[in-house]
């Protein structure tokens, strides 16, 4: 089994690509590329994300062809494929950090910013928050209830369909903090940097 | 609900780790990486890194440490010292720092601060800020707490979160290495200046002050070196006590 890490200069990866190797050991292949040709050649793909909406969607269309190589390979193809932090946001429609930007459209929804209830809660939302898992989810396979994972973000998605919600996690409001969908799944949290639940996450999306 | 973190701070000096009083007094005590891990084995939410002497020496024994920790520790790792550049920040995250904290870069060409934010996203960028009372404010010292800006501290942080700072790291400069408490007040007004979580740093010498930073000072976070790194408590000892005092911790 080859799962590919795509890397399309989203800024730091190496806490993605580190995690990846240290649950997989030697038994998985994993591999980190903006190759398409070994993307397409993946069996499941991890879409990391760092920075804004627009400089991550910026950088995905920058290569060349690579959002239709993870269309097909998403929509078309139905392989897994995880999205972390703002690779989740980006399954939305649209996004409005920095401007009004287009998202891949996977999932419909949009990504605005936190409301701070007039600075009552500072943002970025950094730390250790507990997630509320709100329906089964693959990834979340033997993930002990409110466990905590680490947050870093200013923006979240909201998608129109409830049902997509896997867990939620309370700060100013109930944020949605994972999503999953026939075979995308999203963390709004860092599994990577999730201590020994977040490799668990990250365990569980190797095993689907 | 989002908890408060606690943050052993490792100062490390040619790829080892010390610990000074008030920035002098080096005392030699272990290897980075297997303490790095002992902390995160131990709970810690996060882990810093201060490269102490980063400015004057060779840097590249960072580097290494920071590559082998980011393998063995799967919670956030913070770099900083001699931090100087864009590039310099990029190395690091290459490394695998998750974020890098900047301290007379900042001061001196705030340049850094606004382009590293946009490169990397102010989620990783870390402003340090080493305060000094005088009179009845607070200055900004650099170089180690050696160069006197003469800024003003909380002037100086308002702008660091225009520029695009994630995180502020305010250590006071009267109190560090002293073992007897943050300095609250600077704390408190810092944080509630600014919109973005502050940690607190320099002064702890017991858990009450840790207490103290999360209640009175506000900080999101509460960063300490000796009362850990000597043994003095546990992080999981630190941990049961802040929330026997009702404060919001992972356990």
């Amino acid at each position: 089994m080859k799962v590919i890490i795509v890397d399309y200069n989203s800024g730091n990866i190496s806490s993605v690509i580190n995690s990846f190797r240290e649950v997989a050991q030697e038994k998985v292949n994993i591999g980190v590329t903006s190759d398409l040709k070994k993307i397409k050649s993946g069996d499941k793909v991890v879409l990391p994300g760092q920075g804004s909406f627009k400089s991550c969607v910026d950088a995905l269309y920058k290569i060349d062809g690579l959002v239709d190589t993870l269309n097909e390979f998403a929509m078309t193809n139905k392989k897994p494929l995880l999205g972390i932090c703002v690779g989740l946001q980006m399954f939305a429609d649209v996004g409005y950090e920095e401007t009004e930007t287009k998202g891949l459209g996977w999932i419909s929804g949009k990504v605005s910013k936190i409301d701070n209830q007039n600075g009552k809660f500072k943002l970025p939302h950094i730390g250790w928050n507990q997630i509320n898992i709100v329906k089964d989810s693959k990834i979340f396979k033997d993930i002990k209830k409110n466990s905590h994972m680490y947050f870093v973000h200013s923006y979240e998605f909201i998608p129109e369909n409830k049902d997509v919600i896997s867990a939620t996690t309370d700060y100013s409001s109930n944020i949605v903090c994972s999503v999953e969908k026939e075979n995308i799944f999203g963390t709004q949290f860092h599994p990577e940097k999730s201590d020994k639940e977040g490799l668990k996450i990250i365990g569980n999306f190797i095993k689907i | 609900m989002l908890k408060n973190r606690i943050i052993p701070c490792l100062d490390v000096k040619n790829g080892r780790v010390v610990k000074g009083i008030n920035f002098v007094d080096l005392k030699d005590a272990g290897d980075p990486v297997e303490q790095a891990k002992i902390y995160s084995d131990g709970g810690a939410d996060e882990i810093c890194f201060l490269d102490i002497t980063a400015s004057n020496e060779n840097r590249d024994t960072i580097y290494d440490v920071v590559k082998k920790t980011s393998k063995k520790c799967f919670v956030p790792l913070t770099v900083g010292g001699g931090v100087r550049s864009v590039e310099d920040i990029n190395k690091l995250l290459n490394c695998g720092a998750d974020k890098v904290s900047i301290n007379t870069a900042a001061v001196e060409n705030s340049k850094v601060v606004l382009d590293s934010s946009k490169k990397f996203g102010s989620q990783c960028i870390v402003v340090a800020i080493d305060a000094k009372k005088n009179g009845d404010k607070w200055e900004v010292f650099t170089h180690g707490g050696r160069n006197n800006s003469g800024i003003d501290a909380l002037e100086y942080a308002e702008q660091m979160e225009k520029n695009g700072a994630g995180e502020l790291l305010v250590t006071s400069m009267d109190r560090d290495g002293t073992q007897v408490g943050y300095d609250i007040d600077l704390m408190a007004k810092i944080s509630s200046k600014v919109n973005i979580p502050v940690i607190a740093s320099g002064g702890v010498g017991n858990l009450d002050h840790l207490v103290d930073g999360i209640k009175l000072g506000k900080a999101s976070a509460v960063l300490a070196a000796s009362i850990f790194h000597y043994g003095q408590y546990s992080i999981k000892e630190a941990k049961d006590y802040l929330d026997s005092k009702g404060i919001p911790v992972r356990i």
